[in-house]
């Protein structure tokens, strides 16, 4: 029988996301989903008009994994680092072993000379299944509230 | 030590804007840092001879849509009229100048301006200003206006594979000759239905418009800075590559494809290869691709003079806008396609390869940098220049991607239209 998804484990997982990144700890990222899984970066103006391309779209673990991979060997982009600074999370729906939830985000780039601008703000679009203890999840969609991207995005959201 | 200045004159204040020797070759760094220049490019280019990209025709499908862009530094409207043809026009109102239309896009069976609401049909004519004959007999305009003399600029149009183009000038060549015959088959050869849009995100690009522009018609970066394919060991067998350049330098066409001839040009053995684990994508159905145009050619970037670009990155499919947004500004607006009778099958790969491009892809987010990375380290040096000599000097199409021919096309172009 699994444990319900409470508040406090929704607060907890979403607390260790934003710090795992933050962190720079972006190996443990893909951890973070199932192993079947949906994560896109999308924005609002796509989201509302029902458009699937994301600017990053992933829809396996593997793919997540892969993503890291490339951003440690392959890309190439100026040393950067993000800071995350969530808003509460609204539980949209909650039973049995999944929920879903919405979470504001704000977002701050701090380039290496220092250079530190908003990135991006928005909303994501959560839905949890809990695995026994853990809570993972199955889907984040990430809604950016603008269209534009400063310069190129290396580092998830 | 020469003390022989005129007073109230700075010395070399402002390196000389002349072009430097090596016509083509040598690519002076002012040109992406002059007030002046960037001004006498909206006259001379976008308002010139060219056309311009506005967007698809999949985007102003029924009587009534409208979407907005711009040309250059001109906000316009683009319209498809009850008539069932496209119009476009200037948006700014004939008598202030304030934008007609305040939004991206929707549906529109006329626009009211704002400020004044003076009133235009969807091809762009003036049709009612408010208050004409006055209140109460009082006020009013002169009896000597006459709507029919006041509106927006209007656009001519040009609609190619279902993309649209726009131009000012009465002296543009059809877009047919534009193209050049070589481009045109290649862009219907992406372009062959009827086409759907998946998504729009606009990257800033924190350079000049023509460092992008030469970027994407740079074949020479393309496998040193974007590494990824090679990293990861996704080693295609076979492969070979070209590129056509228009006859007049504006349009190029880069690509990549398999030799038809060779034996092993089976899509099933041209699989992912990796000889070593660690480089191993842990999961390649990121990469299952599907020789959807039947030619083995998996790669096509294709840029029309002065900026579009069209691109087909395995069955990642996007056409990209360039815009100037100031003299070290650049919006770079991407539309994501995919085809009106895409399965759920080549859809989710759609989906999955356009990882491969946009802002973050795998293969392109170097190119929303590197153009800064020149803006930033010319910062000093107005006064000196580019060399860009590999492949010698000519601007023809090349057998091979080591050869920076399609630039030096880009360049005898600009300097024709600017006169410089």
């Amino acid at each position: 029988m699994p444990s319900a998804i409470t508040l406090e484990r929704i607060l907890a997982l979403q607390a260790a996301y934003i710090r795992c990144i933050d962190n720079n700890a972006l190996e443990a990222w893909p951890e973070f989903f199932l192993d079947q899984c949906l994560y896109i970066v999308t924005t609002a103006e796509n989201h509302r008009n029902g458009f699937e391309a994301g600017i990053i779209y992933a829809d396996t673990k593997g793919m997540l994994i892969d993503r890291i991979a490339a951003l440690r060997v392959a890309n190439v982009y100026e040393k950067q680092s993000y800071r995350h600074i969530l808003g509460l999370p609204n539980i949209l729906k909650s039973g049995g072993d999944t929920a879903e939830s919405e979470t504001p985000f704000m977002v701050v780039r701090i380039m290496h000379d220092g250079q530190s601008d908003i990135f991006a703000t928005g909303l994501y679009l959560d839905t949890y299944r809990a695995v026994g203890d853990d809570l993972k999840f199955s889907e984040r969609v990430v809604v950016c509230d603008s269209s534009r991207i400063d310069t190129l995005m290396a580092l998830p959201l | 030590m020469n003390v022989n200045v005129p007073p109230g004159k700075i010395p070399n204040a402002t390196p000389a804007m002349e072009w430097p020797e090596g016509a083509l070759t040598r690519i002076p760094y002012w040109i992406y840092q002059s007030p002046e220049i960037y001004a006498l490019e909206q006259r001379r280019i976008f308002e010139g001879p060219v056309w311009n990209y506005l967007c698809l025709e999949a985007e102003v499908q029924k009587p009534g849509d409208y979407r907005v862009t711009f040309m250059g530094l001109m906000p316009v409207i683009v319209a498809r009229d009850f008539d069932d043809e496209i119009y476009a026009f200037e948006n700014r109102c004939a008598h202030r100048g304030a934008l007609i239309a305040l939004d991206s896009g929707g549906r529109a069976r006329d626009f009211t301006c704002v400020y004044h609401a003076w009133n235009y049909d969807l091809k762009g004519n003036l049709k009612a200003v408010a208050f004409e004959d006055g209140v109460a007999g009082r006020g009013g305009m002169a009896k000597t206006f006459c709507r029919s003399d006041h509106g927006p600029r209007k656009l001519r149009i040009a609609i190619f594979a279902g993309l649209v183009f726009g131009s000012l000038s009465d002296d543009v060549p059809p877009i047919e000759e534009y193209l050049g015959e070589e481009i045109a088959a290649r862009i219907k050869r992406v372009l062959h239905k009827p086409v759907a849009v998946t998504g729009r995100f606009t990257q800033m690009l924190p350079n000049n418009w023509k460092l992008y522009f030469e970027n994407v018609k740079d074949t020479y970066h393309a496998s040193l800075l974007h590494t990824f394919f090679t990293t990861f060991r996704i080693n295609r067998l076979s492969q070979k590559g070209g590129m056509v350049v228009s006859p007049d330098g504006g349009n190029h066409a880069s690509f990549s494809f398999v030799d038809k001839a060779n034996k092993e040009n089976d899509y099933a053995a041209m699989g992912i290869r990796s000889d070593k684990e660690d480089f191993a994508l842990k999961d390649p159905s990121l990469l299952d691709n599907a020789d959807e145009f039947n030619d083995g050619c998996h790669m096509q970037i294709l840029t029309v003079y002065p900026n579009f670009v069209l691109q087909q990155i395995q069955n990642s499919l996007a056409v990209r806008q360039v815009l100037p947004k100031g003299q070290t500004r650049t919006a770079l607006n991407w539309t994501t396609i995919g085809f009106a009778d895409d399965t759920p099958d080549m859809k989710t790969r759609r989906l999955r390869q356009n990882n491969l491009a946009g802002p973050a892809g795998y293969v392109s987010m170097e190119d929303g940098a590197v153009g800064g990375f020149v803006q930033r380290g010319v910062a000093a040096a107005g006064g000196e220049r580019a060399v860009v000599e590999m492949g010698g000097t000519s601007t023809q199409n090349e057998g091979t991607r080591a050869t920076e021919a399609s630039v030096r096309g880009f360049w005898k172009r600009y300097r024709e239209h600017m006169a410089i």
